[in-house]
């Protein structure tokens, strides 16, 4: 057993570190505070190679590992956790394309999403569908060679900026075995885009609700066959955890490195706050905190990789135990700070925002922890989780 | 054409140096190591004359412990052809480092060799002149632009007081200064097919060059610290100090 990076995840690391540090933090309080999606500087990410992570080589991907990813996506959140966050969506949507699409519509869509010249949203959660995805009501009938969209889908990251939307829609009866997926150009006839939505956090990447009036789309943009559509949109969402949950992390460590500068620095009482050992105490427990949490996201992403039939679960542990971590350390870390910590000068308040939405989106925590749940009851479970 | 590039390994320039407790050495154990920001630069620099038609192959150098595959990977990452590492644990003098490159460049026959002007962690500012010396090869040093015509190489050197422009027959050695380039990021794809690329290993004692060290270390020491400000009543006090005390004014 081995926790060392390999030599070329430590090189993936630094190139991702760098591009974070000048092309990401240097513009993240601007993007938030104007609230813009930096769509030149995404496709620069994407000539980095970070539009396309674990996308299938043969449809420009980079065929990485999710542990390689999660990697990747701690530093670049580090610098600007909204748009590292939107990037983890858009390998998300490219992933699933380059894996389970018709070759004609893989080839078509995978390059260009893997090179950032095109972008992707995930569309799954629906007004009246949030947890409870396998209930959602948009609908796909066939109708000679196109299926006839109707429905809308709510919180959908990106929607009316990106070029292709991966789609969850009902071609069956109820339940999640009704539902198949689509490949679906975001420009088609009858799609129309609701209001920005204004948010907390996360302001470099709209949020709007999409709504599909009769929307035809030709049959071969099916993922896989009707019915697979909530598999794959989980398989989906198993990735999409660990790497939200990393991106956690990328925005606690960046938390906890100004935070560590900070106290270092600010004189109260005669002394830097480094040198009360409250603060010391304080500072440990959030190192350690986040220390355990990035090894849990990584122990998750690697379950994921090995195909371990427990990666669902140890990805929502993961999810669940890595957001809340995360969260926390922010939060004392904005504490830290006193007052300079609740004013836009400083960066900690926009970590705040944009860590907190990490507790719900991807499946909220408490959803993980039916899921975790519903595992550990099984019979023999709890030898293999562990 | 081809150029030589040597790239050493060195403190990362975001990490803060510090001695190791006795005072021995700078203590480089779980620290971050990165290739000297001069040497990135040449690198840089090589890959431009490629692009440009110019240069044909680029082979990265290294002199160092097995470690510093990471540099020449990382050479390699940012567009370099070939990389060779001369292996030993001894840390080199100038002179030691000069001798070893005047053998590489015997085996390789570059027209141009790119160094950084000097090495973040040394300082030194000597393997680049001296191994121009050993060569009897013109030497151009600092430079901020770099022109390959027909006939030789016309490079931009920053000199105290201004830029001078001089023209160097090749083969040449030219070293880097930090307004020449801006040095790209190396690219996941680009990371990945450096893996492929070739690195060779030759142990140092094969060159048959006497590396031993010339110069004696008596000791190390930190540089003062910072003294915390003080805080003026005004203007005139603010004068007073600067005359009297500073004796700036």
């Amino acid at each position: 057993m081995d926790f060392q990076l390999t030599e070329e995840q430590i090189a993936f690391q630094d190139s991702a570190r760098e591009f974070a540090r000048h092309e990401l933090a240097p513009y993240a309080a601007h993007w938030d505070e104007e609230e813009v999606f930096p769509k030149d500087t995404l496709r620069r990410a994407g000539e980095m190679g970070f539009c396309g992570l674990y996308t299938p080589q043969q449809y420009g991907g980079l065929g990485l590992t999710r542990l390689d990813a999660a990697i990747v996506f701690e530093e670049l959140a580090a610098g600007c956790t909204s748009t590292a966050a939107y990037l983890t969506i858009h390998n998300m949507v490219s992933w699933m394309i380059g894996s389970f699409a018709r070759a004609e519509v893989a080839e078509q869509w995978g390059p260009a999403l893997a090179s950032g010249a095109k972008l992707g949203s995930y569309c799954l959660t629906e007004p009246g569908a949030g947890s409870d995805a396998a209930n959602l009501r948009t609908r796909a009938e066939r109708d000679g060679d196109v299926y006839r969209l109707n429905g809308s889908k709510a919180f959908i990251s990106g929607a009316g900026s990106t070029d292709v939307l991966v789609v969850m829609a009902r071609t069956g009866g109820t339940g999640a075995k009704g539902i198949s997926a689509f490949v679906v150009p975001a420009d088609l006839p009858g799609i129309s885009y609701g209001k920005k939505e204004r948010k907390m956090g996360w302001n470099s990447q709209p949020t709007r609700t999409i709504t599909f009036d009769n929307v035809a789309v030709p049959s071969a943009n099916l993922l896989g066959e009707e019915g697979q559509g909530f598999t794959f949109a989980m398989k989906g969402l198993d990735g999409g955890r660990i790497n939200i949950a990393t991106c956690s992390v990328g925005t606690a460590q960046a938390a906890l490195e100004a935070a560590a500068r900070y106290v270092q620095e600010r004189q109260q009482f005669g002394q830097a706050l480094a040198e009360f050992q409250t603060v010391q105490f304080r500072l440990a427990d959030m190192s350690t905190e986040l220390v355990a949490a990035r090894q849990m996201v990584r122990l998750a992403a690697w379950k994921l990789d090995s195909g371990s039939p427990d990666a669902t679960a140890y990805c929502a542990m993961a999810k669940r135990f890595v957001t809340d971590a995360g969260f926390k350390v922010v939060n004392e870390a904005l504490q830290l700070f006193g007052g300079y910590g609740y004013i836009k000068e400083y960066p900690l308040e926009r970590h705040l925002r944009d860590s907190r939405v990490h507790q719900i989106l991807e499946g909220t925590n408490e959803i993980m922890r039916v899921i975790v749940a519903r595992r550990l009851l099984q019979d023999g479970a709890l030898e293999t989780l562990r | 054409m081809k150029i030589v590039v040597p790239v050493k390994r060195v403190i990362d320039a975001n990490v803060k140096v510090r001695l190791k407790s006795d005072g021995s050495a700078v203590d480089s154990d779980n620290v971050k190591m990165s290739m000297n920001p001069f040497d990135e630069i040449a690198v840089e620099e090589a890959i431009r004359l490629k692009e440009a038609g110019v240069a044909g192959e680029i082979v990265a150098v290294s002199i160092g412990s097995d470690a510093c595959q990471d540099v020449l990977r990382s050479a390699l990452a940012m567009g370099a052809d070939r990389a060779l590492l001369i292996r030993t644990e001894a840390v080199l003098e100038p002179l030691a480092v000069a001798k070893l490159l005047r053998e590489v460049v015997a085996r390789e026959q570059p027209q141009l060799v790119i160094c950084g002007k000097q090495s973040t962690d040394g300082d030194a500012n000597q393997a680049g002149q001296m191994l121009a010396g050993l060569l009897g090869w013109p030497q151009a040093t600092f430079a901020s632009k770099l022109d390959i015509g027909a006939d030789g190489a016309t490079v931009t050197r920053e000199i105290d007081g201004g830029l001078e422009i001089i023209a160097v027959t090749l083969p040449a050695v030219v070293t880097t200064d930090l307004r020449l380039n801006s040095p790209r990021y190396t690219t996941l794809p680009n990371i990945m097919k450096a893996k492929k690329k070739p690195l060779d290993v030759i142990a140092l004692d094969e060159f048959g060059v006497d590396t031993r060290p010339r110069l004696t270390t008596l000791g190390l020491a930190e540089p003062a610290a910072r003294s915390a400000g003080v805080r003026v009543a005004d203007v005139a006090e603010l004068l007073a100090k600067l005359k009297n005390e500073a004796k700036v004014i």
